[in-house]
């Protein structure tokens, strides 16, 4: 497989930044009331990824190991100040609605992750590649929280009123329909019956709960299950479903990385002498 | 003898199951079926009380918690569990905590989110951290705040007694106790829960600890905050009205979600009892027990911590 388009399947699928890898839960949680705040989210973030990711990649060999951080978080917001001012210009109404999320992709934990795990040590190409596909798989996630939430817990899409697409509420029609087969007031057990089923039409409404907070928790949990049982069925079907590409195997005990950001178990301690302060010069004078 | 046969009999003697852990005839489903017995003249009076949608909506809640617990344990691989009557109960709370023209729609997402999320999706009976009905039914007040909020029905209409007074008019305590008045259907009658409750209480299911504290602790912080001085009418219509008789002698006692040491149960009435008065004196709706419980449940395990009993031999000087 060409090198950028399994850049771009493994943030889409393969490491999906929200419901594989787990990062970025904040503005996940946070801005997915509805499907356009996802969207936009999504997108601004992907921006940013791309180009920060581009830049850190070209930067690589410049950037001292020891002030890699601050130097990373000066290219990202150098980024999001541009596309803030932008978001701020062109579209205000999804600014407003983010709001202090959009400063906030500063500390994104994706974009950091991606910066440190794949962008420092990868050519400029596969590194915006990886930024795109990434933020794509963001955007993904992000849209598809935001359209379910919007969708159970206010029942519209992308703003339109879906409840409305008879020309009135979807169950005020249904009961419209039902009152001409049973009128309304009727007497004995037909009445009953009317009484009982008018009560229930009567009462669609969507799951408010959904909209807020806790429901952010539930269509996340939700989707990452479902997620989860995919992967699961396509293992047991003899489908190949680990994690390509960033040379991360989940296996930190054997792993050489030791700037990891995941990094989970310190196999050695490196004792590092003048010597093999030395040996390290000498490595990167030979890769360049 | 072999590994294997050691084995199988270490599984033999290893019996897991949920609390209590007590070597006597009562078992979990006898301790539920009493419950679900103790709970039935709140029931009845409820159905008679409000009419024939009552009883649907209580119907659908136990019908729908028993469903789902049985989809639930085939879903995730688990022995069935129904047998234990737990999730009758939990649907009979459920149903008693709901207005008795509530949609049936809605009372069966109520009783699914009980059971599957509450209660199942954290391991079932005995590890769930906070009453499933309870939990369901602050999700059924968030969600449908209009439906819940509503209690018309052919019978009675207008406010609940505990709106009535938080807007500063009069309530009748008569009508209170017995029970005719707009509510939820299980909440009304004072006299047909305490009659449960004394069923309960002389089995031994259930003490005075909780509830006993949850009402006085509820009491003085009345007389002290109700802005109403010492005024016997106020008193016993906040305690004859809304579900704070349901919720102290029926909820806050639910096995799973208080707390173990004794006291660590008095702590847990005391706060149950603090927590309710600030919700209904000084929070924006009526009612406030549902809320109270469901916080006193969230901190249970902190209770626990700072009153488990020191071990024999430990603490002390020389320690």
């Amino acid at each position: 497989m060409n090198k950028c388009v399994e850049r771009l399947y493994n943030g889409l699928i393969k490491e999906n930044p929200t419901f594989v890898l787990m990062l970025g839960m904040c503005p996940t949680l946070a801005v997915t009331t509805s499907a356009i705040n996802g969207l936009g989210m999504g997108l601004s973030t992907m921006v940013v990824l791309a180009l920060s990711n581009m830049i850190i990649s070209a930067l690589r060999k410049i950037i001292p190991d020891k002030v890699r951080i601050p130097a990373y978080i000066v290219i990202i917001a150098t980024f999001v100040t541009i596309v803030e001012l932008l978001m701020h210009a062109f579209v205000p109404g999804l600014y407003s609605a983010l709001g202090i999320y959009i400063s906030l992709i500063v500390v994104n934990c994706i974009i950091l992750g991606r910066a440190e795990s794949y962008a420092s040590k990868n050519p400029v190409l596969p590194s915006l590649f990886d930024g795109i596909g990434m933020g794509l798989g963001f955007t993904m996630a992000l849209t598809l929280i935001g359209l379910l939430r919007e969708f159970l817990g206010a029942g519209t899409l992308f703003g339109f009123a879906t409840a409305n697409i008879f020309g009135d509420t979807f169950g005020n029609v249904l009961l419209n329909v039902f009152h001409k087969a049973i009128a309304p007031n009727s007497k004995g057990i037909l009445g009953f019956f009317e009484e009982i089923v008018s009560i229930e039409l009567g009462s669609f409404s969507p799951v408010g709960i959904l909209v807020m907070a806790p429901g952010a928790f539930f269509v996340l949990a939700t989707l990452t299950m479902i997620q989860n049982l995919i992967k699961d069925k396509g293992a047991k079907a003899g489908k190949d479903t680990s994690k390509i590409g960033s040379g991360c195997s989940s296996d930190c005990m054997n792993c050489k990385d030791t700037s990891c950001s995941k990094r989970l178990v310190e196999p050695e301690k490196e004792v590092i002498t003048e010597e093999a302060e030395d040996v390290k010069e000498e490595e990167v004078k030979d890769e360049q | 003898m072999s590994e294997n046969t050691e084995k199988k009999e270490a599984k033999k003697l290893l019996k897991v199951s949920s609390n209590p852990h007590v070597r006597d005839g009562m078992n979990t489903r006898s301790i539920m079926l009493a419950v679900v017995i103790a709970l039935m003249p709140a029931t009845i009076f409820g159905i008679i009380n409000f009419g024939y949608h009552a009883f649907l909506v209580v119907a659908t809640a136990v019908g729908f918690s028993v469903l789902a617990e049985f989809v639930m344990c085939k879903i995730l691989k688990k022995p069935v569990s129904i047998s234990d009557c737990s999730a009758i109960v939990t649907g009979l709370l459920l149903g008693l905590n709901l207005p008795p023209m509530f949609p049936l729609w809605m009372t069966a997402v109520g009783a699914c989110f009980a059971i599957v999320v509450v209660k199942m999706l954290f391991g079932g009976l005995g590890q769930n951290f906070m009453n499933p009905a309870l939990g369901a039914r602050c999700f059924l007040v968030i969600s449908f705040a209009k439906y819940m909020t509503n209690f018309n029905c052919d019978a009675y209409t207008g406010a609940t007694p505990l709106a009535v007074l938080k807007s500063g008019g009069a309530v009748n305590i008569y009508d209170m106790v017995i029970g005719r008045t707009a509510g939820t259907i299980g909440e009304t009658s004072m006299i047909a829960i305490v009659l449960g409750a004394c069923f309960l209480i002389a089995l031994g299911i259930i003490d005075l600890r909780i509830p006993g504290m949850y009402i006085l602790s509820f009491v003085i912080f009345i007389l002290i905050f109700g802005k109403r001085g010492f005024d016997f009418n106020f008193v016993c219509a906040h305690l004859a009205g809304g579900g704070l008789m349901l919720g102290a002698f029926f909820m806050a006692t639910d096995y799973v979600t208080r707390p173990i040491t004794k006291k660590g149960q008095y702590v847990y009435g005391i706060l149950l009892g603090i927590l309710t008065g600030i919700f209904r004196i000084f929070g924006a709706s009526a009612e406030g027990v549902s809320y109270a419980i469901i916080l006193g449940n969230l901190l249970v395990p902190l209770i626990e911590k700072i009153t488990l009993p020191k071990a024999f031999g430990k603490g002390g000087e020389n320690s």
